[in-house]
């Protein structure tokens, strides 16, 4: 059981036996991990269970918009290296993934959690975490837009509540460099984030946050207020990640792009913290080839197929970047569900244009929708009912297709692939 | 050349807004007409030489920061006097008006381009998909959209509902009112990339500053209109059926 010697509450231990009971019953029936449904019996036994479980627990959390999953990979990894460590690396990051997560922990292992961006202050206030990794808040779900803003806020108050937290911070967000100056103390890392249009007018004052230039890293600050870009202590260059002594590593990883250099230089960062080294944190992260699913490649019918995962507008940007060169074909998969954001009018703020000169299949639910994009970008392309048969319709054009999808997209694409 | 000039894209661009100038850009030049697309950020002078203006939709603090940057230069109104047209979407529809709700929750003077007043309305945001039938004067087919929205307009003397909703809320004034033109100037509640599903409003907007265009290929359009207007009324359709 968790928590260094200290007996659970009786509560709360025949809570957790339920739940895992119930998951176990769950994962026989063929129904998934069962960590999902065996943590919702717990919270519904024991509504304090998160924080009694994590009490006397070193934890680590991460939340942001995007790369929350494969940072909390990696840094389950990283600090895999110096000690125990309990992950939902699944990406289960509701109370019911967490207290599943916490509560079959070893003793002493150091839990690695990804949390979901809305729901951080409330984990932060019962697991009262070593330190939380802040990546970024960008447009997500556009029928709950405006929330972007409101989690920046909510973020800063909570912290401003967590003595114990030490916020390792993203400075190339104004939104999350402002949620976390409500902390003395932060960790402040220089990812080189090049996705700035949720940051347009200040979350502190509404004044016009201003940039220095167009190359990342670039100062940015606001007109009216002093809010302003923290200096930080480390430094994404290139595939080098300066430390705050100065030192230069060399960051090599499976995971293909930029952002899953930032995701590792915040991962390393927060790593710290815990006194885990960057070198030995960065040989960790180095052995982590797919996360869950994300950059899995499969064998479809003779082809292979590369699995990447996008779920808003700055990861499309990112995504189309590690897309195999045109003239490759791609299949595309756009669905619209609650998970999604019920409206996929995000398609016009990512830049299809440079899916340009090769052949793109449109699919997925929403595919009709994607396919006017499509067209729209002069970019040649069918829309295709179902992804095998996408992939056949793709395959036709070249020997290798890559296969980019948004969230549950992505899921009906890994089921019906056998992913 | 027809100039197409995009508001603000960094405060009224939420919703995917800046899609209606690439809309608005490739019909002209699918037509071998020119078309430039100049945007214009906050803080730098707005052009009154431009055919066509697109404001989008944004929150309330960003769409404080718009009004007030226009109503300092009149570059828009120059523009409007002049015989441009003006597509507003959404936070842009409501700052045309006379006032809006602004980021404090008072009344906030707008840019006065269309008689209609903007207030907060009741309960909850006005989310989904939305249809109109359009002003038959216009000649347009049925409007399909998304709406997401707290704002109630309700319209003055001046201006003329765009439709009439038959799904969802648009003005939501109770007199079933979606949206406002008067002259050349178009506010909508069907946010975002509206032209994208509605390529005859597109269409309308461009020939009154480029006169009559002849038709393009709009078949994948038609299917996507067919598809949303169906899963408004309800009916269930198998995702991607034709």
């Amino acid at each position: 059981m968790p928590r260094c010697g200290v007996p659970l509450p009786l509560r709360t231990r025949v809570a957790a036996m339920a739940g895992r009971a119930v998951a176990e019953v769950s994962r026989r029936a063929g129904r998934g991990g069962g960590s999902v449904i065996g943590g919702r019996v717990l919270l519904a036994l024991d509504p304090r269970a998160l924080e009694v479980l994590a009490a006397g627990r070193v934890s680590l959390l991460v939340s942001g918009t995007n790369g929350k999953t494969t940072t909390t990979r990696l840094l389950a990894a990283g600090v895999a290296a110096a000690g125990a460590v309990a992950t939902n690396g699944q990406g289960a990051n509701l109370p019911s993934g967490l207290v599943t997560t916490l509560a079959s922990a070893p003793a002493g292992a150091t839990a690695v959690l990804e949390v979901d961006e809305g729901l951080l202050p409330a984990a932060i206030a019962s697991i009262r975490p070593r330190a939380v990794a802040l990546l970024n808040l960008s447009r997500d779900q556009l029928d709950r837009i405006g929330e972007v803003r409101t989690h920046a806020k909510r973020w800063r108050d909570a912290l401003a509540e967590a003595p114990d937290t030490t916020a390792v911070a993203n400075v190339d967000d104004p939104l999350v460099a402002w949620a976390a100056s409500g902390r003395p103390g932060a960790v402040w890392v220089g990812t080189g984030q090049r996705w700035r249009l949720d940051a347009a007018s200040c979350p502190s004052c509404g004044g016009r946050i201003t940039w220095a230039g167009d190359e990342p890293g670039a100062r940015w600050s606001c007109e009216t207020c002093d809010l302003a870009r923290p200096e930080p202590a480390w430094r994404l260059d290139g595939d080098d990640l300066v430390t705050p002594a100065g030192t230069r590593v060399r960051i090599e990883l499976q995971l293909p792009g930029w952002a899953n250099r930032a995701n590792a230089a915040m991962a390393v960062a927060t790593a710290s913290v815990v006194a885990v080294e960057p070198k030995d944190a960065l040989d960790a992260m180095a052995q982590v080839g797919d996360v869950a699913g994300r950059y899995r490649v499969l064998d479809v019918d003779g082809v292979p197929v590369r699995l990447l995962l996008a779920k808003n507008p700055a990861g499309w940007a990112e995504a189309l970047d590690l897309l195999r060169g045109a003239p490759a074909p791609v299949v595309v998969g756009i669905n619209a569900r609650i998970a999604d954001g019920r409206d996929p009018s995000w398609l016009w703020d990512v830049p299809f244009e440079r899916l340009a000169g090769r052949f793109v299949v449109a699919t997925g639910e929403r595919g009709r929708d994607l396919a006017v994009r499509l067209h729209y970008a002069d970019v040649e392309h069918a829309f295709v009912d179902g992804y095998r048969a996408a992939l056949r319709a793709a395959a036709a054009d070249g020997p290798h297709v890559d296969l980019a999808a948004n969230y549950t997209a992505f899921q009906d694409a890994r089921k019906e692939l056998g992913a | 050349m027809t100039s197409i000039c995009l508001l603000y894209p960094e405060l009224l661009g939420t919703y995917g807004d800046g899609g209606n100038a690439v809309v608005l850009a490739q019909r002209l030049r699918w037509r071998g007409i020119d078309a430039d697309i100049v945007e214009v950020t906050a803080g730098a002078p707005v052009p009154s030489s431009c055919d066509v203006y697109l404001m989008g939709g944004g929150e309330d603090g960003p769409q404080t920061l718009a009004v007030a940057e226009l109503n300092e230069s009149r570059a828009l109104h120059v523009a409007v006097d002049r015989g441009a047209a003006v597509l507003a979407v959404c936070a842009g529809f409501q700052l045309l008006g006379e006032s809006f709700t602004g980021g404090d929750g008072r009344p906030a003077a707008g840019l006065g381009l269309v008689d209609a007043v903007t207030s907060h309305g009741p309960g909850a945001r006005r989310v989904g998909e939305i249809v109109a039938e359009p002003d038959p004067a216009l000649g347009l087919p049925t409007l399909t959209g998304y709406e997401n929205h707290q704002g109630v307009t309700r319209l003055g003397a001046g201006a003329r509902p765009l439709g009439h909703v038959m799904i969802g809320r648009g003005n939501d004034a109770g007199d079933g009112g979606e949206g406002a033109i008067a002259g050349r100037v178009v506010g909508t509640y069907l946010h975002g990339p509206v032209l994208a599903r509605n390529p005859a409003l597109a269409d309308l907007i461009l020939s009154w500053v480029t006169g009559p265009l002849p038709a393009l290929d709009d078949t994948e359009a038609s299917v996507l209109r067919s598809e949303r207007m169906a899963a408004a009324a309800g009916r269930r359709l198998r995702p991607g059926a034709t």
